[in-house]
């Protein structure tokens, strides 16, 4: 068995690929689709033929696309053997991440809803 | 400990074996460690603004009267910036390549429009706080404008110290050559660039583009 090329086990994230032009495409192909899915963003936002309701919700998963993108094709973090460590670096960072916000956000709606206060002091627009 | 055996490097060797699971190899090249622990420093920064975020969310409404999120806004000027950032950051992937190539002149080229697209963006936020506090709101007139304030504040500064350390990069690249802990540094630089555009698409869409929805 031979020995395996210790640079070839792992690889650090955003290291450019071995060769030019898969590089230059890789960029090129990430700032393509960043692009439209920018463009499909601000469109959502603008225009009035989508459902209202929606709205918002499709925003977020398009960014969450957006910055799978960035991910994959700017800092390079593949499925590949060679990338386990980042990608489980990563997968812990999103789980804190989503604990963090969707954690907050669900608890303090609650105790805005629970807390059973004055309608005055209900109305959120009007705290410092 | 006697003479004659031998300590093991890692103090993980198991006695009579000499299968450690970890290889023959020892720890990873500094190429691969530095880079990896500065993803690690990378993503605990996206916590910290995961925090800032839903600060952000929870206060959005509580305006104390004030201007609101509608009333704030202006979608165009965050085109602009989405447009810089997005661009930067793409440029400073070509910096990437030259680099690896060893091409001075158009590694030089593409970090200089890296600082220049970067500079666009940090002076349209500028210009966007500098008129919002003039319009009387400040990060004094509601909670929802301090946390306004707060995170996008937190990625500018974040933008800032990258433009510093995007010149820094530059000098040393121009000073040393691409040696080896020189090309450490611009890959660090290059993770730490790309994840502000991260960090900037979440900006955008939850603070800019769902505050101004009708």
């Amino acid at each position: 068995m031979t020995e395996p090329d210790p640079e070839k086990l792992n690889v650090a994230p955003g290291t450019p690929h071995d060769s030019m032009v898969s590089e230059t495409i890789s960029y090129v192909a990430g700032l393509g689709l960043a692009l439209v899915l920018t463009g499909v963003s601000f469109w959502v936002a603008s225009t009035g033929t989508l459902w209202g309701p929606g709205v918002a919700t499709g925003l977020v998963v398009l960014a969450i696309a957006q910055m799978g993108v960035h991910l994959v094709f700017f800092l390079h973090i593949t499925s590949g053997p060679d990338n386990t460590n980042n990608v489980l670096a990563l997968a812990f960072g999103v789980l804190i991440v989503f604990l963090v916000m969707i954690g907050t956000i669900w608890i303090m709606a609650h105790m805005n809803a629970n807390m059973g206060m004055s309608p005055e002091l209900m109305n959120l627009q009007m705290q410092r | 400990m006697t003479a004659g055996t031998e300590a093991p490097a890692l103090g993980l060797t198991h006695l009579g074996s000499e299968d450690t699971g970890l290889g023959q190899r020892g720890p990873q090249s500094k190429s691969i460690v530095v880079p990896y622990g500065f993803w690690l420093f990378v993503l605990s920064d996206m916590v910290l603004f995961s925090a800032l975020f839903a600060t952000y969310a929870s206060l959005v409404h509580a305006t104390d009267g004030g201007p609101t999120t509608n009333q704030l806004f202006h979608r165009d000027l965050v085109a602009v910036e989405t447009m810089a950032l997005l661009l930067s950051s793409f440029v400073c992937g070509l910096a990437m390549i030259t680099a690896k190539r060893a091409n001075m002149v158009w590694t030089q080229v593409w970090l200089v429009l890296t600082g220049l697209l970067g500079l666009v963006f940090i002076g349209i936020e500028l210009y966007e706080f500098s008129s919002m506090i003039a319009e009387g709101a400040g990060p004094q007139r509601s909670a929802f404008l301090s946390s306004f304030f707060t995170l996008v504040g937190c990625h500018g500064a974040h933008v800032t110290a990258g433009l510093l350390w995007l010149g820094t990069m530059m000098a040393q690249i121009g000073a040393k050559g691409f040696q080896p802990h020189i090309m450490r540094r611009l890959l660090c630089f290059s993770v730490f660039w790309h994840a502000l555009d991260i960090i900037w698409v979440a900006i955008f869409t939850i603070v800019y583009l769902i505050g101004t929805l009708p």
